[in-house]
């Protein structure tokens, strides 16, 4: 086995690292947490212009999977606005995966200079994890479609400028058999799009479509083809795109304050042999969960599909990441209370922050439950439950 | 980046996975209690060369690697195997690095262990393979030395059956003294950490195996019992789990492997980039003694009253997984301990 990044890789790194010095500002990270938007268009275009999103898209070009995994890590522990690209990316490697050559002009191109993005509107108000019961209906109508329906948690799609839309386009047959899959342009007349605000900062939406038409050059994948589209969706998703180190940053944060913060018994919190013996299982963890994400990029880069070792990943991250946050908030005492811009607050407010963001990790992109039932029954081999 | 075993490497695996599964396992380590040692699979162990595989070959050693050695702590771990391996290779390789390794111990005919914890009032207490080994190399004071004498045979009774013993240094041999004594110790201390972090991990594997085997064939209200999803959920948190502590211990020997003198290794815990084999052969024996314990505690609620009874395996990973690591330290300590080398001390 062998550690190290490659040269190639190694210098790719480097230079992200030079980018997020010179262009993550603190104004844009203060912008993001104010606003809950997790993406700044301005920051992802100079990515693009950089030539550091072409290795972003999953299975694009000659890039390496290590590549994508570096680039989603790096941003992701220095607390630059991603969501909003992780998806994009995600989508562009699907549309690379089974889109067509109009789909590939039209979106996957546009996508790669950073100045577009797309959205996921798989979830519904009613259908969350069972996914496949959505019902959201397209209907075949000549060469187009008419599409009606509600979905819930699109999150970006204020930002965006198509959505992942996954429809019933059969509703008699079993239901992962009647999906199929559209990028729909978010200007098509009957969009609406309404704010969901939560106790973090970021925010998400709710979308309604009304019969919204949209030509059947937007299918992506074939007609009731929807379910194997969300796998390979899937398997990007977890794991290599971000999302599985976020106690890095809170760690460089609890680190920050605890340097200079008194002690309730006297000199410093850095001091205090509990919290540093819970400063080093978090910084375990963490490169544990790093070595879990690498183990699912290394998977793709060698050619497999990562979609098991992804849920491992995700499992474990949040987790600990969870604990972690648990830990720190208790340790901060009251300062830990205050919020970002408030005098005193512990960590400048990130303890806070954390507080309030860790509950959605082990919620979206598949709920802890659905990657242990998945884990078991792919992995371990157990029975089917459901 | 490579996360795959080399050809050679693969090879070696097959070789002792073989080699384990007809002399080590469940029956054999249960029958080895409580010493803790099975003296005919050691004589055939050295058949294999395994002993001194981790010594140059120069000596006659096998010219191994720390990572390469981890492959075969793995299986060892994985069977239970009741062979003072671990112990015997990173003594010895101690002993060869200062050039005062015995011929009888790069064959395997004379074991060699390391004392753990500093000596106190001229004994090493709770010596692992302290019970058979001939050599005990000790930190005593800001002396390394090696005592050389009969091994007492007998076991201290413990939890692991591990054969424990208290070894007095009188007479013993000084090796090393001041800095470069601690410093040979910590190496020799870290590797251990390392081969026994690959064993948990191996214990653990196996742990997970027992919990989902019994799982579909334990029959309850008709249906088996993996077939509950409170059942499910306990064992589907144990692949990640012990896969990320497989990992971490795979970097710890890569570390070891490639950077023999322990310096130079990055340690940067605001971009979690750590290369630096110490921090990594401490962090992966936390990591591996959290995995086995949690898998085995798992399997063993999985088996139910069985899991309890001695004629079920489970009870001997069960109590292997905590005595393996805890022999050392409280992790709780170890962690304090890794926190001085991410931070500095206190
Ligand atoms: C901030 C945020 C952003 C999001 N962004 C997007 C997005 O961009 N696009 C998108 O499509 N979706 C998005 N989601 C939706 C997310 O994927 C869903 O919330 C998630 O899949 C869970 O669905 P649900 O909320 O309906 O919960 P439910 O499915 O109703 O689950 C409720 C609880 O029941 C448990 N449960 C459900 N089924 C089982 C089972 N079979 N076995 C055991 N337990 C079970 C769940 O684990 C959970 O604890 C987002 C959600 C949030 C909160």
């Amino acid at each position: 086995m062998d550690f190290s990044l490659s040269p190639r890789t190694a210098e790719f790194r480097t230079e992200v690292m030079a980018f997020l010095d010179s262009h993550l500002t603190d104004e844009i990270i203060d912008t993001m947490h104010r606003t809950g938007t997790f993406n700044d268009k301005p920051f992802n275009a100079a990515l693009a212009d950089a030539g550091l999103l072409a290795g972003a898209v999953p299975g694009y070009g000659d890039r390496d999977p290590i590549e994508l995994y570096v680039l989603f890590n790096e941003l992701e522990k220095a607390g630059a606005p991603y969501d909003g690209l992780a998806v994009s990316m995600l989508a562009a490697g699907v549309i690379n995966a089974v889109g067509t050559d109009f789909l590939r002009e039209q979106v996957l191109e546009r996508l790669l200079t950073g100045r577009f993005n797309c959205c996921l509107g798989y979830s519904e108000p009613d259908h969350g994890s069972d996914v496949a019961a959505i019902t959201t209906r397209a209907v075949r109508d000549g060469d187009e479609w008419v599409i009606n329906g509600q979905k819930m948690w699109t999150t970006m799609a204020h930002e965006a400028d198509w959505v992942i839309l996954l429809t019933r386009t059969e509703p008699d047959v079993p239901k992962h058999k009647g999906l199929t899959m559209f990028l729909v342009p978010m200007d098509t007349p009957g969009i609406e799009v309404q704010p969901v605000p939560t106790m973090a900062s970021e925010r998400t939406n709710a979308t309604f479509y009304d019969e919204v038409r949209i030509g059947d050059e937007w299918r992506l994948g074939d007609v009731n083809g929807g379910w194997s589209v969300m796998g390979v969706a899937l398997a990007f998703e977890r794991g290599v795109m971000g999302g599985t180190n976020p106690a890095v940053p809170l760690l460089r944060h609890v680190r920050g304050w605890a340097a200079d913060a008194p002690s309730p018994d006297g000199g410093r919190m850095i001091d205090d042999p509990l919290l540093r013996e819970r400063i080093a299982r978090t910084a375990i963890a963490n490169q544990v969960s790093q070595l879990l994400t690498l183990r699912a990029a290394w998977i793709a880069a060698t050619g497999g599909l990562p979609g098991l070792e992804g849920s491992m990943a995700k499992l474990y991250a949040t987790d600990r990441y969870q604990q972690a946050v648990g830990w720190f908030q208790q340790m901060a005492g009251a300062d830990g209370l205050l919020g970002f811009g408030t005098d005193g607050a512990a960590a400048d407010g990130w303890i806070d922050y954390d507080a309030r963001h860790s509950p959605v990790t082990s919620i979206y992109g598949g709920t802890t439950e659905i990657n242990r039932n998945n884990v078991a029954e792919r992995h371990l081999g157990l029975p089917r439950t459901r | 980046m490579d996360l795959a075993l080399t050809a050679d490497q693969e090879t070696l695996r097959g070789v002792f996975a073989d080699f384990f599964a007809s002399e080590a396992g469940p029956d054999r380590a249960r029958a080895a209690e409580p010493s803790g040692v099975d003296g005919p699979a050691w004589e055939r162990l050295l058949e294999t060369g395994a002993p001194g595989m981790g010594l140059p070959e120069s000596l006659g050693g096998g010219g191994a690697s720390l990572a390469d050695l981890a492959v075969v702590a793995e299986e060892l771990g994985a069977t239970i195997a009741p062979l003072p391996l671990i112990e015997h290779a990173v003594s010895a390789r101690l002993l060869a690095s200062i050039g005062a390794c015995p011929d009888p111990v790069v064959g395997g005919t004379e074991i060699a262990t390391l004392a753990l914890h500093p000596a106190q009032d001229g004994t090493s207490r709770l010596v692992p393979a302290g019970a058979v080994a001939r050599h005990v190399v000790a930190l005593d004071g800001d002396r390394l030395v090696l005592a050389s004498g009969d091994a007492p045979g007998t076991a201290l009774g413990n939890h692991g059956c591990l054969p424990l013993a208290h070894r007095p240094l009188d007479g013993a041999a000084v090796l090393l003294e001041g800095p470069e004594a601690h410093a040979a110790h910590a190496r020799a201390l870290d590797e251990w950490r390392t081969l026994t972090a690959t064993a948990l991990v191996g214990i653990a594997r196996t742990a997970l195996d027992l919990g989902v085997g019994y799982a579909k064939e334990r029959q309850q209200f008709g249906q088996p019992i993996g077939a509950f999803q409170a059942v499910q959920h306990l064992l589907a948190d144990l692949p990640g789990l012990v896969d990320g502590a497989r990992l971490l211990a795979a970097k710890a020997a890569w570390a070891g492997s490639t950077d023999p003198s322990g310096a130079d290794g990055i340690v940067d815990l605001d971009d979690n980039d750590i290369t630096d084999f110490a921090t990594l052969a401490g962090m992966s024996l936390v990591v591996a003694g959290e995995a086995a314990a949690t898998a085995t505690d798992r399997s063993l609620h999985v088996h139910g009253g069985y899991g309890f009874a001695e004629e079920y395996d489970i009870q001997l990973f069960y109590r292997r997984a905590r005595a393996w690591s805890l022999v050392l330290d409280d992790p709780a300590r170890e962690c304090r301990r890794i926190a001085d080398l991410l931070l500095g001390a206190a």
